[in-house]
């Protein structure tokens, strides 16, 4: 176990080094020039260059490579082209959107569809089960943005139950703070637990095959304590996966539900990083998710090692 | 005596009531599409800046007004020498700025010579370009000389990144903007909204709004519910013009349609063959129908242009006529230039909602006299890039919205490529003329050679759509400069 522990980690690490090459990489082949960005269309290239001397955009590559890597590793991100202040201060005040949007749409995801694949697989091919699956691929299939449109018409204009938009901050209290976030997660979780739900149903139908199912059965347990108990439990390895990466996404690709309901999340800072050619911002954010996607995979991982037992033993 | 007391008690209580219900509100919420890199206009020109912080938190010399009409402003009155070389500004006296130091005639040379010096990171240095000394006279009087005759001095010292700094708080106005103006900056959140706060010491008539609050609504699809349902009161310039229908129709809302002083052109690279010659960039102007693309870059909202001037300035010739949309006449210039069977090039259109669906009519309208149009979508880092500092481009979609800029034709090296010794000297009699009517006569003799010259398609005039709550007053109907000026808003009830 410790050997397979040190192997990811350095594996893990390497992964590290590697994508802060590529970052900087594609970021430096990116067109456009931030500091002709920053003074606009009547600057002169005098101008242009003087900032782009302060800002340290005309050292050599690899120099400037070397000083964001070396900054990274004592944590320091550097500091915003555009804002001119800390990433790290504006990667936390986005994190404090991000991460809690993230974690109740992925609580409300998983606590719709895991009933929902249960329900479906035990009902395989019958009326119940066309029903929700024909359900879940509706939506999937539905634009998110148009269904997070639909609810702020819905809860927001028409019942005026939570805000239409925006974040004030958990500064104004926390009951005001999950008030704007409860449509985004709706909205971000309603596709993830339909696609959730189709996996949790397939990798259920395939357990419900296996013969220790039937072994079950047969030496008299009910139906609904080897469904839950037995069966569920051996499903829920495509279940915890698919959960890792749905994760790793609710943090970070909800830009078009950030920009519906104009959160400051983590998505818009990089749409807006990119746009501005914020390089650095760009740069520092896109490892830092780099790394929380290395930390859920082994995370992940070490689940798996918790729903199947087998998994201990091994290494 | 007391069921008396008890109804007197109830009466004053409801009245208490009635009259707090009744007081007008002082607190408004905006709503803009961008949100700015930081809020000093004197190192940035992104617009958001100007919108937020223009007559709000950062004053000029002068102002400019809601008709694009030069104001006093820190400076209560001025005096022009003879030989229109010397302004002698007389500066208002109790200014303070926001941090509690006092305004002074120091800081208007501290300023001024930081805006024009040879680091200057000023995003509209050519504006100082003519400024030859600035003297503090007296702590109430500044002296400025120029070079030379400026027409435009006044206005362009009412520009936005022409505004007044502190000396000991300028270095920190990107985070923590220090003007004099009628509010100060409460609280950004980055990324979500940034507040003002009325400045209790100003100066000048206290603003009747006690907070302004800019939230940053990107998305053009969240306008219109952002409204309806009260959290955003006002948008200065509605994004989604699409949906401006479903708002127009409800009488809680005002919409008003103003002008701007974006003219939205199909820049040409005059250079580049086959761009070059005048019959093909005639062929171009004539092939297009102004009003299919009106129609379909701006909902029909915005005016047909023939030149690179607003409508709404004084001095406007109207040039719409001199290249009429005639298929078989494009067709004659194109033979004209040999090129009657066509050819093909491309067009750079960056990420506007004017450009990208202007673009796509352009294309098929120029199919019609066979000239066939690749478009390539850009991004504006890439548009400045490639097409602005590289001139790698054969046409592209843009809106000029700097005020009062036909000069910039006579730029040498600028992205159009074009050069007309004969609008260059018109242009620089007109920089050095201080008289209105030879002004005027000059500025359309300056339209004309470029309606006639085509070195760009003019299109239309970019229009503001202001949409607000129909209790509110005081927002500018148009944009002579971007500038949300909150100074006159206030709340009706």
């Amino acid at each position: 176990m410790t050997a397979y522990l040190l192997k990811r980690l350095i594996i893990a690490a390497l992964t590290l080094v590697l994508a802060s090459m590529v970052v900087f990489a594609v970021m430096e082949i990116l067109p456009g020039d931030p500091a002709r960005l920053m003074l606009g269309l009547n600057a002169s290239a005098d101008q242009v260059e003087v900032l782009r001397n302060q800002m340290g955009l005309n050292a050599p590559l690899v120099l400037r490579y070397l000083h964001w890597a070396g900054g990274l590793l004592s944590l320091d991100f550097g500091r915003s082209y555009t804002y001119s202040v800390p990433v790290i201060d504006l990667v936390r005040e986005r994190v404090a959107v991000s991460l809690p949007l993230a974690l109740i749409a992925l609580a409300l995801s998983t606590i719709i569809a895991i009933p929902v694949g249960v329900f479906s697989a035990s009902r395989q091919g019958r009326a119940g089960d066309t029903l929700t699956m024909g359900a879940a691929q509706l939506g999937v299939a539905v634009p998110n943005f148009w269904f997070a449109l639909m609810l702020i018409y819905l809860f927001a204009v028409w019942l005026r139950l939570v805000p239409a938009g925006g974040f004030l901050g958990w500064s104004a209290g926390i009951w005001p703070a999950l008030k704007s976030l409860i449509l985004p997660a709706v909205a971000l979780a309603l596709p993830q637990a339909a696609i959730l739900a189709r996996v949790a149903r397939s990798a259920l139908i395939e357990v419900l095959n296996e013969d220790y199912i039937r072994t079950a059965r047969a030496k008299g347990l009910p139906y609904r304590t080897v469904l839950w108990r037995h069966a569920l439990r051996n499903a829920m390895i495509p279940v915890l996966t698919i959960l890792g990466l749905q994760f790793a996404f609710l943090l970070a690709g909800t830009i078009i539900i950030e920009n519906v309901f104009y959160l400051p999340g983590l998505g818009r800072l990089v749409f807006q990083a990119i746009t501005q050619r914020d390089l650095i911002v760009v740069e520092g954010v896109v490892m830092l998710l780099v790394a929380a996607v290395i930390l859920i995979n082994l995370l992940v991982d070490f689940s798996y090692a918790i729903v199947d037992p087998r998994l201990r033993g091994r290494q | 005596m007391k069921l008396w007391k008890t109804i007197l008690a109830a009466s004053v209580l409801s009245l208490a009531a009635a009259t707090s219900a009744f007081a007008a509100r002082t607190d408004l919420t905006l709503g803009i599409v961008l949100e700015p890199p930081h809020l000093d206009p004197t190192a940035g020109a992104a617009a958001a800046i100007g919108e937020i912080t223009y007559a709000n938190v950062f004053e000029g010399l002068t102002r400019i007004d809601d008709n694009g009409q030069v104001q006093p402003g820190l400076a209560e009155s001025w005096a022009v020498s003879d030989d229109g070389k010397v302004y002698t500004f007389k500066l208002h006296s109790g200014v303070k700025f926001h941090d509690g130091s006092a305004f002074s005639a120091d800081d208007v040379k501290f300023s001024l010579d930081r805006a024009r010096a040879k680091d200057s990171l000023n995003p509209q240095k050519p504006l100082f370009a003519h400024i030859t000394d600035v003297t503090a006279v007296d702590p109430a009087t500044v002296k400025v000389t120029l070079d030379g005759p400026q027409g435009d001095f006044l206005y362009d010292m009412g520009q936005v990144a022409a505004v007044i700094v502190g000396k000991a708080s300028a270095d920190g106005n990107k985070d923590k903007p220090i003007g004099t103006g009628p509010f100060k900056l409460d609280h950004w959140a980055k990324g979500s909204e940034i507040t003002l706060v009325k400045n209790q010491d100003y100066w000048g008539t206290q603003a009747a709004l006690d907070k302004a609050t800019f939230r940053i609504v990107p998305d053009a699809a969240a306008a219109v519910p952002a409204l309806l349902s009260g959290d955003i009161q006002a948008f200065a310039n509605m994004p989604a013009q699409d949906a401006l229908a479903q708002v127009q129709s409800d009488p809680r809302f005002t919409v008003v349609i103003g002008a701007t002083e974006g003219e939205t052109i199909l820049s040409i690279n005059n250079k580049k063959p086959p761009f070059d010659k005048l019959a093909v960039r005639q062929a171009l102007a004539s092939a297009i129908d102004r009003s299919a693309i009106i129609e379909a870059a701006s909902n029909g909202l915005g005016k047909p242009i023939g030149s690179h001037f607003s409508p709404g300035d004084a001095g406007y010739v109207d040039l719409t006529g001199v290249y009429p949309h005639d298929i078989a006449k494009a067709k004659a210039y194109l033979k004209e230039a040999g090129l009657e069977n066509g050819f093909s090039a491309t067009l750079k259109l960056p990420p506007v909602p004017y450009a990208r669906d202007g673009g796509q009519v352009i294309q098929s309208e120029l199919k019609e006299i066979g000239v066939d149009l690749q478009i390539i979508p850009v991004e504006w880092a890439e548009w400045l890039s490639q097409v602005f500092t590289n001139k790698d481009y054969d046409l592209t979609i843009v809106s000029h919205v700097e005020p009062n800029d036909i000069d910039i034709y006579s730029r040498p090296d600028y992205y159009f490529q074009y050069e007309n010794p004969k609008f260059n000297d018109v242009i620089k009699e007109l920089g050095s003329t201080v008289d209105k009517d030879k002004r005027l006569e000059l500025l359309g003799e300056a339209q004309k050679i470029l309606a006639h010259d085509v070195p760009a398609v003019y299109l239309f005039e970019l229009p503001k759509i202001g949409v607000w709550d129909a209790k509110l007053q005081g927002m500018w109907t148009n944009w002579p400069i971007e500038a949300d000026d909150l100074t006159k808003v206030k709340w009706t009830d």
